[in-house]
């Protein structure tokens, strides 16, 4: 018999870091070999599974930003370090780093959109020498949502930061919407960059609007887009957008190939 | 090699064939159909060649056989889980030419979209034979021929029921020894040539195009009319698409079972992830991705074919009478007004030109 792709195996949870309130990050263990931007299918047995990007990732383990918003998550944040959960994968496409060494990088992410760049974030901050320059906006809802609060700290050393809320006004963060900002990005000093932008849809939107309009050529932006997946591997329909599976061909979409998505 | 077959001497041949095969065709279930005093016709287990109904369409697709509404993936223990089995025999189904060009279009995403295969459809499939069964003139809906589904050669036996006796092409060496006692007669199958219905297949051919026919005013005229519920899809010989569900068995809640139950696009939460985004809000944008999907992208991504066959059965399932013939050809007219540069309908139009079967 041929493997099974929906077949989940059992992986030790090393540790739990509260986020927030309603976002923990999960260590797990695992051999995988993962790339920046894939993701995993998360499962409980008896509960459900579900598409969850990876966060960080490091020898023998990756970490999981998971958001409390359903059943599933729900009973996961449940669980406890020793405990049992249930993945496959790595699945996706991911961000193109080799591509982005030795240019400028921007990362724009809002809310938990900051959670499947943060490995591509770390590994830059930990190899400061493959990147000429990076430029990392976030922004969140309100004090509260703000996630990976220690790597913010961490980034604002090594990199050109503007942290953001939206209307909250706290030390070190700007108040409003991270498109807002897009236009202190020196584009015009750059000889050679990537944008790489992730958050919800309509954010991803308009802040892909905004780089159009500081200059930003479409084919220098990338996209993450998150959807619903019961399967992961092209089978189950539900992330379909045209001709195209975000589980196979993204998640990580060219903005040339994303604008083209119409749901 | 081809046989003229009595009946009883069939009934005799489907007990042999039944030792190693379990064998499958549409069957007649009274008084259980949709209607008060109508009946079903689906697919299911034949126990003699008297239960195939030949001379109507089925109202279910023969891919239940394969791809069940509800299947187990796995059982859950409180530290283990365990695989599903199936049973070690092997598959006879005795299928129309759509149908069979239908299961090729499910192969391409089960067993290859991605790189990858499911191994739930897999097991079942690789046991599966088929028995043609002649449609005769067809039926009003059938609209095979503008598909190019109308014919195939993938087929182990082939079949005309003519009142008492059964004209039976045998094209697989592995049948041949339980007809060799037959009388030898001259029978090919014949296929459908014309159908009543007829669908132009719009050529979209661009980018730009696509664009302007996702903002045409026919989608939203389907807003008021499609209800949502998915029978389209659940009869259609080519929808795949399944959610995945999680299903406790006991009161301590220890064992459980994950399910792969099959999903609509039509459905209103197809989309929609935990948290409650979702895309493609309205029935209009559902129609309209599961009408190119059907006779647009599928072919763009797999080049050969269009997913759909042209059975007709989503317009004999919809409560609503949504005609997809109908839709393919109001399409087809919309997009011929789009190259031409010709201004659309607009909603008020297409509300009172909606189709009627």
């Amino acid at each position: 018999m041929s493997e099974n792709i929906m077949l989940p195996n059992p992986h030790k949870i090393i540790n739990i870091i509260n986020e927030t309130e309603n976002e923990y990050t999960f260590r797990v263990e695992t051999n995988a070999k993962v790339k920046h931007g894939q993701f995993f299918q998360v499962s409980i047995p008896k509960i459900g599974e579900a598409p969850i990007s990876v966060s960080s990732m490091g020898d023998n383990w990756v970490e999981l930003t998971i958001r409390k918003v359903g059943k599933l998550t729900n009973e996961i944040f449940n669980l406890k370090p020793g405990d049992k959960i249930f993945m496959r994968g790595p699945y996706g496409n991911s961000f193109p780093k080799d591509d982005f060494k030795g240019k400028d990088l921007v990362v724009i992410a809002g809310g938990t959109g900051v959670s499947p760049v943060r490995s591509l974030l770390k590994y830059f901050y930990e190899n400061p020498d493959e990147i000429r320059s990076l430029h990392f906006i976030a922004g969140f809802k309100d004090e509260k949502s703000i996630l990976f609060k220690e790597d913010l700290k961490n980034f604002k050393t090594r990199f050109n930061t503007i942290y953001t809320l939206d209307k909250d006004k706290i030390e070190g963060f700007e108040v409003g919407l991270v498109t807002e900002h897009i236009k202190k990005i020196p584009f015009n000093t750059f000889e050679n960059y990537n944008v790489v932008i992730v958050g919800p849809p309509v954010m991803m939107h308009f802040a892909a609007l905004e780089c159009l309009k500081n200059g930003v050529p479409e084919e220098k932006i990338w996209v993450s887009f998150e959807r619903k997946m019961s399967c992961g591997v092209g089978k189950c329909g539900h992330c379909k957008i045209n001709e195209t599976y975000v589980c196979l061909e993204g998640p990580v979409f060219n903005y040339t190939k994303a604008k083209k998505l119409l749901d | 090699m081809s046989y003229y077959v009595s009946v009883k001497r069939m009934n005799e041949i489907l007990k042999e064939l039944q030792k190693h095969y379990k064998v499958y065709a549409p069957m007649r279930f009274e008084k259980r159909g949709r209607y008060s005093d109508t009946d079903l016709i689906r697919y299911a287990e034949i126990n003699s060649i008297e239960d195939v109904v030949y001379d109507e369409k089925s109202d279910f697709s023969p891919k239940e056989v394969i791809y069940p509404i509800t299947q187990a993936l796995f059982y859950f223990t409180e530290y283990e889980y365990m695989e599903s089995k199936v049973d070690d025999k092997k598959i006879l189904i005795f299928a129309r030419p759509c149908d069979i060009n239908g299961f090729r279009r499910l192969d391409t995403i089960f067993l290859k979209n991605g790189g990858t295969e499911d191994i739930y459809y897999k097991r079942l499939r690789e046991k599966i034979k088929f028995i043609l069964m002649e449609c005769g003139e067809g039926w009003d809906t059938c609209f095979c021929v503008s598909m190019g589904s109308n014919k195939t050669d993938d087929y182990s036996l082939a079949v005309r029921f003519e009142n008492d006796n059964i004209l039976v092409e045998v094209k697989d060496d592995e049948f041949t020894n339980l007809f060799v006692d037959e009388k030898e007669i001259e029978f090919t199958p014949e296929f459908v040539t014309s159908n009543p219905t007829k669908v132009n297949i719009p050529e979209i051919d661009s980018q730009e195009l696509l664009e302007k026919i996702y903002d045409l005013d026919m989608w939203k005229s389907y807003n008021s009319r499609c209800i949502s519920c998915g029978a389209c899809n659940a009869v259609c010989i080519t929808c795949s698409c399944f959610n995945t569900l999680d299903v406790i068995y006991t009161e301590n809640g220890k064992v459980g079972e994950r399910r792969r139950v099959q999903a609509s696009c039509m459905h209103e939460d197809f989309t929609t992830m935990a948290g409650g985004l979702g895309f493609r809000k309205t029935a209009g944008e559902r129609m309209r991705f599961r009408t190119l999907h059907k006779i647009y992208d599928y072919k763009a991504r797999f080049k050969d074919e269009h997913m759909c066959v042209g059975c007709g059965r989503c317009d004999e399932r919809c409560p609503e009478l949504i005609s997809f013939s109908t839709t393919i050809n109001r399409l087809y007219d919309e997009v011929e007004k789009l190259k031409k540069g010709e201004a659309t309908q607009t909603i008020e139009q297409t509300a009172s030109t909606e189709e009627v079967k």
